[in-house]
């Protein structure tokens, strides 16, 4: 049996780059922009890095292929670099190489870095791409919106929530995270705004509209990781370790089987279970400090309460609806203003969500810290569509909690 | 009597009733001529249709609780085929899924190919599935544009229980030119109608429809339905008066319902007739082009034994009503909409790869466990749902015919779509199966979960990069 990854890596070190139309600046200056931080923060020298890992979804439109655009950037000594894709977990995606990485004794020091530039297509939202030779004559591409907003019409049908019930949920989701990231200065959109201009919006993907969706923007995300000892060793006192990694793939069940009903995410659920386990949480509700979601959209964020096993099956609306994952309620959800304010660089990410957790546990996170000194921070990306997709989550917590 | 002759009959009429006043509302300052034939409605194609989907379903119509496999030759007449090389008929037969030891033909090239087809198949000897379809492609603001429309027939002639046999035929071919489409061509090229009126209709068809009923020993009296697929008014009736056909004979053209659908028309006439049709009637179709070909059948006492899914009538009954001329102009491209970067998107078909999963694109055929009797689409080597991993269980399951449920849907205002909002989502066949699929047809606010389907073969995409299209299954309101 598999023992997991709990408090075998620490997070030696972070950074982030400032999200948003950057028509500024090339993907390697924002990989670069992250890169300092994280290097200042982990206090090391670039030839202490053993291998890395690039998360990039859309290389097409930003990057290129490989790991080289990385190395390039950042002049890495020679080193492995290797690039991962996993749709939009390919941010947790590339952490998770770096952390298995350190685990296993191979390396001493990694790195991973989520990257993305999406505004160098000349049109909003996420670039239109093939889904495989095959596919692409039987199957639907679609729009991310015209995907996700199935869940609500599932989710309504079989929880029986009435339409106007779920839709005023769904607004208090992205209130709520515009909210939060009107209080960080490197989300995308630093901007508040009201109930009615979220449900007056207009309509994307029925019943979708404007503001129940994440923007699309350029970014990147970096950590360094090593093991406890080493991290203690370069002088570290507050150690933030990995508790958990797991990473669920869909294997065509939901999409071609007759026994998944179309208002949940299975891979989430698989994957939530797993991480719990991993972590040795038993009461995710009461245990975990903080959370942060993919929110690509205000229905997935409500649904995926449930699918993490916080809310319960059909009361996640409730939940939301009462201010529970608000940043001054129970279990604040997105307090950094999540994909909703920082938009969505696919790569990136699952690395900018890990960022917050690790800021929020050291107390670093400014005028949004939350105050209850958070213990286990859970985040958690998800890629694809609600029928098939690839579910990762990670929780990080304070070394020995 | 003979045990050779029409089996079964279809038709296919697509769902859009362009309304002709919402066309001359747009044109009528500029073909203010065209008032008179402003009203009533025609059928148009959708975005996604064209002569081969088109003729598909009626074979479908046609092919309702008919063993396919009787089917040995498959025949597809049409003066607007979408592939000048590539067997258009090949296409129909993929899409029906029959056996791969079948003969195929594409007839083209006038008004009248579907009764020489037909005739072909009729003097054949083999149960042969004759088609025929028209996407019709009028210039803007001609009269005709008022006066065609869009639709599909046919007919499987053959051996067996016939409901209707050939007793005389005849033709006449002269290069009688009374409008043109060269090859590559957008539009017809019409002459002067009164010209067409007396020197063509009048002058070639007289002597022929009086020679075909003298060989027969028919009386021109003892025609029951005469079929004059010939959109100017008052040529059925000039040529039956001639012929001393009764005026109660002569049928409708179905101009004021759906216009005349070209080289589909002739056989879209019969198959209204044979809907109607009783014993021992005959009828007599006479078709148009380059001369005429002329057909004279006895109806038998199996007349009414067999049945279209919908047929003529049906069709015509499953409707939409629109006054969206620009809409209609957007999808023939006579109108270049700016569709945004979105539209942009390249859709290669990798040939190799359609010929690999041709079932699966073309004939939705999927997959049925042995072991398990999970159904799938598509098939795959290894079984969805359960862990029985074994490898190579699956048998083909044609599921093109089998009725759907809407699981979830979508309207996504994003996506590229020639109509937007674009539809899709999961489905869920009846005996299992699911899939996720685009949705047409679909009258406004009438998708919703649980919605009753049935998959028809549309356009799926147009590689504009090297002229090719895409076909695959799409969803419609059940019917």
């Amino acid at each position: 049996m598999a023992k997991g990854i709990r408090d075998k890596v620490a997070i030696l070190g972070m950074g982030c780059a400032k999200f948003g139309e950057r028509w500024d600046k090339d993907e390697d200056q924002l990989m670069l922009e992250a890169y300092e931080e994280t290097m200042a923060d982990a206090g090391i020298e670039a030839s202490q890095i053993d291998a890395a890992w690039l998360g990039a979804a859309f290389d097409a439109q930003n990057i290129g292929p490989s790991g080289i655009p990385l190395a390039v950037a950042l002049r890495l000594p020679d080193i492995g670099v290797t690039k991962v894709e996993n749709y939009c977990a390919s941010g947790t995606e590339s952490f998770r190489g770096a952390v298995y990485a350190v685990a296993s004794g191979a390396c001493d020091i990694a790195l991973a870095m989520g990257a993305e530039k999406l505004k160098d297509t000349g049109y909003g939202g996420l670039p239109v791409r093939t889904r495989g030779t095959t596919h692409d004559m039987i199957g639907i591409t679609g729009s991310a919106p015209g995907n996700f907003a199935q869940l609500a019409s599932a989710y309504r049908g079989v929880h029986g929530v009435g339409k106007d019930d779920l839709k005023r949920a769904m607004a208090h989701v992205s209130v709520k995270s515009h909210a939060n990231g009107a209080k960080n200065p490197k989300a995308h959109l630093q901007k508040a705004v009201t109930m009615d201009q979220v449900l007056n919006a207009p309509m994307i993907a029925e019943p979708l509209g404007l503001f129940d969706c994440c923007g699309v923007s350029d970014g990147a995300a970096c950590a360094i990781v090593t093991t406890p000892e080493i991290a203690r060793a370069l002088g570290k006192t507050d150690i933030v370790t990995v508790k958990a990694l797991q990473l669920a793939t869909s294997n065509g069940w939901e999409m071609q089987a007759q026994g998944w009903n179309g208002s949940y995410f299975h891979t989430t659920r698989v994957a939530a279970t797993k991480a719990y386990d991993e972590a040795g949480i038993t009461d995710p509700r009461a245990q975990l400090s903080l959370i942060e979601v993919h929110d690509c959209f205000s229905v997935t964020e409500l649904v995926t309460m449930e699918d993490l096993h916080i809310s319960k099956e059909g009361e996640g609306w409730r939940d939301v609806l009462d201010g529970f994952f608000d940043a001054d309620g129970q279990l604040p959800c997105q307090i950094d203003g999540g994909l909703k304010c920082f938009g969505h660089p696919i790569g990136a990410s699952g690395l900018r969500m890990i960022y917050e957790n690790y800021l929020q546990i050291l107390g670093r996170a400014g005028a949004r810290q939350r105050q209850d000194n958070p213990v286990f921070a859970l985040s958690h990306n998800l890629g694809g569509m609600p029928n098939q997709n690839v579910s990762s989550i990670a929780i990080i917590g304070r070394a020995g909690a | 009597m003979s045990s050779f002759g029409i089996l079964a009959f279809g038709a296919y009429v697509p769902i859009t009733r362009l309304q002709r006043s919402a066309i001359h509302a747009t044109n009528g300052w500029f073909a203010g001529g065209l008032r008179g034939l402003a009203k009533g409605e025609k059928a148009i194609a959708n975005w996604d249709e064209d002569s081969v989907t088109m003729a598909l379903e009626a074979a479908r119509d046609a092919l309702e609780g008919i063993d396919r496999a009787r089917v040995r030759r498959v025949a597809i007449a049409s003066t607007t085929l979408p592939f000048a090389d590539r067997q258009n008929a090949g296409i129909v037969k993929e899409a029906l899924n029959l056996p791969d030891a079948v003969g195929a033909l594409d007839v083209t090239g006038s008004q009248r190919a579907a009764t020489s087809a037909l005739l072909a198949a009729l003097g054949g000897g083999e149960t042969t599935l004759v088609t025929a379809a028209e996407l019709t492609t009028p210039k803007p603001a001609s009269e005709r544009e008022m006066t065609s429309g869009d639709a599909a027939a046919a007919v499987l002639v053959g051996n067996g229980t016939p409901i209707a046999t050939l007793i005389a035929s005849h033709s006449v071919t002269v290069d009688f030119v009374d409008h043109f489409r060269e090859a590559g061509e957008a539009h017809d090229y019409d002459w002067e109608a009164r010209w067409v009126r007396d020197e063509g209709f009048a002058r070639i068809m007289n002597p022929a429809i009086a020679a075909l009923l003298d060989q027969a020993g028919v009386k021109g009296g003892a025609v029951d339905h005469f079929l004059v697929p010939v959109a100017v008014k008052g040529v059925p009736e000039l040529l039956a008066k001639q012929a001393g056909i009764g005026e109660g004979a002569v049928a409708d053209t179905l101009g004021a319902a759906l216009g005349h659908a070209g080289a589909a028309h002739p056989l879209l006439m019969l198959a209204a007739a044979l809907e109607t049709a009783k014993p021992g009637q005959r009828i007599l179709l006479a078709s148009f082009g380059q001369g005429c070909d002329l057909l004279l059948f006895e109806v038998t006492g199996a007349i009414g034994s067999v049945k279209p899914r919908l047929g003529v009538s049906g069709w015509l009954a499953r409707r939409i009503e629109s006054a969206n001329y620009a809409k209609y102009l957007f999808h023939r491209d006579l109108l270049p909409l700016d569709r945004g970067m979105r539209a942009e998107q390249d859709s290669k078909t990798a040939l190799t790869a359609l010929w690999r999963n041709r079932k699966a694109v073309l004939g939705l055929v999927g997959g049925r466990c042995t072991k398990t009797g999970t159904v799938q689409f598509p098939k795959s080597e290894v079984s969805v749902g359960g862990n029985d991993h074994a490898i190579g269980t699956q048998e083909d399951y044609p599921l093109a015919e089998v009725p759907a449920k809407v699981m979830t849907w979508t309207a996504d205002a994003l996506t590229y779509s020639p109509d937007p909002p674009s539809y899709y989502g999961n489905i869920d066949f009846t005996g299992g199966g699911r899939m996720m699929t685009e949705f047409t047809d679909f009258p406004q606010g009438a998708l919703d979960a649980g919605a009753d389907l049935r998959m028809m073969f549309r356009i799926k995409a147009f590689d504009e990069n090297r002229g090719f299209r895409r076909y695959f299954w799409k969803a419609a309101p059940a019917f």
